[in-house]
């Protein structure tokens, strides 16, 4: 009984993920009741809601949060399941997850940035076509970013969630035996596409329904992006919370409490639909089984599903290239390609606070990605050894913190932490950046954790091996890489958030990303690019290293990898 | 108002010790700078602006060599975030040791603040700077937009609202509000402002209605519900008029000064509002505008207000910020500043209250290609009361923001 406290590993993590919540959602609950004794609320009314109601931009804000979440997902979803289904074996299928996989790294914001440079009116698209095939020497005035019905936000929601979704599938897929399923489908006469739609797919989704929940949530209530590519008569309601969060007139923090349990409600309600989506396109596909139509001709679906992803990892890269080149710019005048002018000032001007925030970035993402990783493994280790099978619906409650909206609720955390005297510590900061990164590294591991073939734990035990020596010799080794990629990930999310460390780190505390967007409410492009790019290259790093670090320390054991 | 601040503070909180009792006086100015060295002061200032960011890391430098002050500057994307901090502190019990030790405030957060008894002091006018500026001459440095300042918060910029237009794109701008619209109807798609209620956006309003109004007395009190209507009824029959020749018809605004700024720099735009005279001279010379950039103001003179440091009510370095603040208004740390090259914003202190020498100083400093001399910037309006501002940001929103 030496890991006799493994059991409560679950309960553990549980708990130190849903005290934060659960204390901030209190400390928005009460103010949007008219319970705030420091603002002079000290009796319960509706008032907060009453206002809520009033604003007259309310259902325009409240539309448009439910298209782009709706829209974002359903179209991330979508290109994902195209270019596996078409491409999921091949050679072209290794390019597409090269070119796709570092887009994961990029933070949502330094990405949004780059998108708007390029499709902007005086962007870069325009720029390379202007004034020899359009005509113009001065930008056209169309509304292309901010457009009211949210396009712009959803393609810049979308070229970040498919990278995401693309890297949960794969993690995924080595569970799922797709080779011989679309080889079987495409005997019988099926094309490549509908064989891995018809066969694959529904196996595979059970996999990757949380990742797909997660995309749901954030991108009905994202702030960053929303700022940037968003429109802004109205703006999504995420972003109309924080902005009367930030109102100098006090009082319409009620108000803003109330909106934040309304953007609570929205996701709640899209998650519902999105449920009962998923038995309609199950009977549909059951549906399409039965009629038999082999669906062969499928080249130009292929072709187009690897523009889409050729058109999203441009868009990106492409985004963080324009970012690059702003980052050395001096004047550059439209309809110029580029800079008239370059110079080094950009950086030289940061370079001293620059690496002093990189470490104190690092640390923290670190330090979160270790506790992270090491609650995780001891629940699903739990989980393994105990048969806690029950558990795995009370670990839903690890994904609150992704689904309940940030600005939701951590403002009622900083109360309570300021309340405990741990605001501007970096512990503090750390302990906040868990809550969301654990989620992250649960999502990413536990799929292909419990899809592990325990009959390689049995031939173990069976020559000896104790739970211990199974764990650290058997199943960490075979499951390297989907550690690291999960590591890699917890990573990413530390290092793109924002509001938590402010709020935690009372500014006391500074990231890049921090550091990052006070900047860009700047606007100067050439400071984004700075930051952007130095935001960008640390977590790319790791994951290259996640990337890399497998197949480097069992290059003569490929066969370890494979059956992990 | 000490006591009675004192007594709120500490029946509202539950606390029988006075705020004051342990902390800096500023009666007693060697006392201060005794406090003073070797403290922390973490300036809670927004970081939006790399050249601001610039002179307070060169304040730091200062005050850390001549005070023994370390200064912090804590970048904020929204000064909101701080008064939210410090509430957040006061609904958490705590009363010392506070995690913001100086604020840049003004205008309707200070007001918020005030009212919420969120602030130390007073202590501003009894610095040894404060003999140097003349709130007879300058009366914006005694009331923050309306709202008396009465020794809460110290001076540390002055701020006028101007114009920058590309010359090489506009030979004659518009002078006067009217003038925008005959302007906007020739060239349409040119013009724009931010999207109130950012604060750069709701000035233009408010300059809007200073110049539209018959009877500019009403703006300095407290705005009523009998005279709003009538009182803003031109100002919203001009801006009927004038968003379908905006910048992408009015369908879409920059959400702030700055990206305002990238849309002129990118050509989408050729004129646009500030509220720094010294801007488009700095941002010439930081690359971000090209050379053909001018300034103007209106006819009949513009908005003029005094950006301000505040010290929260529990600020942990009460001694460091005010010795901070004291430096922010010495003759050197002013002289920097108004540099085009390093921020080029007006000085907070009276010309007739320095030494000859000192006086001279200012004059002979080069303010910039794009920059109005004093002369040439015209009368200062005084900011209308924070209720106006609020109250028409809110109103815009319904009309122009969300409800079309």
């Amino acid at each position: 009984m030496r890991l006799s406290w493994l059991p409560l590993a679950p309960l553990l993590t549980i708990t130190i993920l849903l005290l934060p919540v659960g204390a901030g959602l209190a400390g928005v609950l009460a103010p949007a009741f008219g319970w705030f004794p420091a603002l002079g609320g000290t009796s319960l009314s509706l008032a907060p809601w009453r206002a809520l109601f009033a604003w007259p931009g309310l259902s325009g804000a409240v539309w448009l949060s439910i298209a782009t979440g709706l829209g974002a997902t359903l179209v991330s979803l979508a290109i994902t399941v195209m270019i596996c289904a078409a491409w999921q074996g091949t050679r072209a299928f290794g390019l597409i997850e090269r070119a796709l996989a570092p887009l994961l790294s990029v933070p949502h914001a330094a990405a949004a940035f780059g998108l708007a440079f390029l499709i902007a009116p005086s962007g870069w698209i325009s720029r390379a076509l202007s004034p020899w095939a359009t005509g113009w020497d001065q930008p056209p005035d169309l509304l292309i970013t901010q457009d009211p019905n949210g396009l712009a936000l959803m393609a810049g929601l979308v070229v970040k969630e498919v990278p995401f979704l693309l890297l949960m599938t794969l993690a995924a897929l080595g569970q799922v035996p797709a080779r011989r399923s679309v080889l079987l489908t495409q005997t019988m006469g099926y094309g490549r596409m509908a064989g891995w739609v018809l066969t694959v797919f529904p196996r595979l989704y059970p996999q990757i329904r949380l990742p797909v929940y997660a995309v749901l949530a954030y991108s009905c209530s994202v702030i960053d992006v929303a700022l940037i590519l968003g429109p802004t008569r109205p703006s999504t309601l995420a972003v109309q919370v924080l902005e009367w969060l930030s109102d100098p007139d006090l009082s319409l923090r009620f108000q803003a409490a109330a909106g934040a349990l309304l953007q609570l409600a929205l996701v709640m309600g899209l998650l519902l639909l999105w449920r009962a989506g998923e038995y309609a396109a199950a009977r549909l596909g059951c549906t399409c089984v039965q009629m038999g139509h082999r669906m062969a001709q499928d080249s130009i679906m292929r072709a187009f599903s690897m523009v889409l992803a050729l058109v999203a990892a441009l868009a990106v890269g492409l985004g963080i290239l324009g970012l690059a080149v702003w980052s050395v710019a001096g004047f550059w005048s439209f309809p110029n390609l580029l800079p008239d002018q370059f110079t080094w000032r950009n950086w030289a001007r940061q370079s001293g606070g620059l690496s002093r925030i990189a470490i104190e970035t690092a640390v923290i993402g670190v330090a979160s990605v270790l506790i992270s990783l090491a609650l995780t493994i001891a629940c699903l280790e739990a989980e393994y050894r105990h048969r806690l099978r029950q558990t795995n619906r009370v670990l839903w409650l690890l994904y609150l913190p992704l689904i309940v909206p940030q600005a939701t609720f951590l403002i009622g955390l900083q109360t309570l932490a300021i309340g405990s005297g741990l605001t501007g510590m970096q512990g503090a900061v750390i302990a906040a950046h868990v809550v969301f990164v654990l989620p992250y590294v649960f999502l990413s591991l536990s799929d292909p954790w419990r899809a592990w073939d325990a009959r390689q734990g049995l031939v173990a035990a069976s020559l000896g091996a104790g739970q211990g020596r199974i764990l650290w010799q058997v199943r960490l080794p075979m499951l390297l890489r989907p550690v690291l990629v999960a590591a890699a990930v917890g990573f990413a999310v530390s290092v793109g958030q924002y509001l938590p460390t402010l709020l935690i780190g009372m500014g006391r505390v500074t990231t890049l990303t921090t550091e990052a967007v006070a900047l860009s409410s700047g606007g100067d492009r050439r400071l984004i690019g700075v930051y952007a790019l130095s935001q960008t290259m640390m977590p790319l790093v790791v994951f290259a290293l996640a990337l890399a670090l497998p197949a480097l320390l069992f290059r003569n054991r490929r066969g370890v990898l494979d059956r992990g | 108002m000490l006591t009675k601040l004192t007594a709120t503070a500490a029946l509202l909180l539950g606390f029988c010790t006075p705020v004051l009792a342990d902390s800096a006086n500023p009666k007693d100015w060697d006392d201060v700078l005794e406090q003073a060295r070797g403290q922390t002061v973490y300036w809670n200032a927004w970081g939006g602006d790399p050249r601001t960011n610039d002179y307070i890391a060169w304040a730091g430098e200062q005050v850390q060599a001549k005070f023994g002050v370390t200064l912090e500057h804590v970048k904020l994307s929204d000064t909101a975030t701080a008064v939210s901090t410090v509430i957040s502190e006061k609904a958490a019990g705590q009363t010392a040791g506070g995690s913001i030790d100086l604020i840049w405030i003004n205008g309707a957060n200070f007001a918020a603040m005030k009212e919420n008894d969120l602030l130390f002091g007073p202590w501003a006018e009894d610095l040894p700077n404060w003999s140097l500026v003349d709130p007879q001459e300058n009366p914006a440095l005694v009331e923050d937009f309306t709202v008396p300042v009465e020794g809460l918060e110290a001076p540390w910029s002055m701020a006028r609202v101007v114009f920058y237009y590309d010359s090489a794109r506009v030979s004659e701008p518009p002078r006067t509000m009217l003038d925008f619209l005959d302007w906007t109807q020739a060239n349409p798609g040119r013009f724009t402002y931010p999207q109130p209620p950012d604060f750069l956006g709701s000035t233009f309003l408010k300059q809007a209605l200073l110049e539209l109004v018959t009877d500019r007395t009403a703006l300095y009190a407290p705005v009523t519900e009998a005279n709003y209507e009538a009182v803003t009824t031109p100002l919203w029959e001009y801006i009927e008029a004038l968003t379908p020749g905006l910048w992408r018809e009015g369908k879409a605004y920059p959400q702030n000064g700055p990206a305002q700024r990238q849309l002129m720099a990118d050509g989408e735009i050729d004129i646009a509002i500030s509220f720094s005279p010294g801007e488009a001279s700095a941002a010439i010379a930081n690359f971000e505008l090209p050379d053909t950039v001018r300034s103007m103001v209106l006819e009949g003179g513009t908005i003029g207000n005094a950006s301000f440091l505040a010290i929260p009510f529990n600020a942990n370095a009460k001694a460091g910020a005010m010795v901070v603040a004291d430096y922010l208004m010495s003759v050197e740390a002013q002289l920097h500043k108004q540099d085009a090259a390093v921020m080029g914003t007006p000085t907070v202190l009276s010309m007739g209250k320095l030494t000859p020498e000192d006086a001279a100083r200012f004059a002979a400093l080069d303010l910039g290609i794009a920059t109005l001399s004093p002369a040439d910037l015209g009368p200062a309006l005084p900011e209308p009361h924070p209720s106006w501002m609020e109250r028409i940001a809110a109103d815009w929103e319904a009309r122009f923001g969300v409800a079309r």
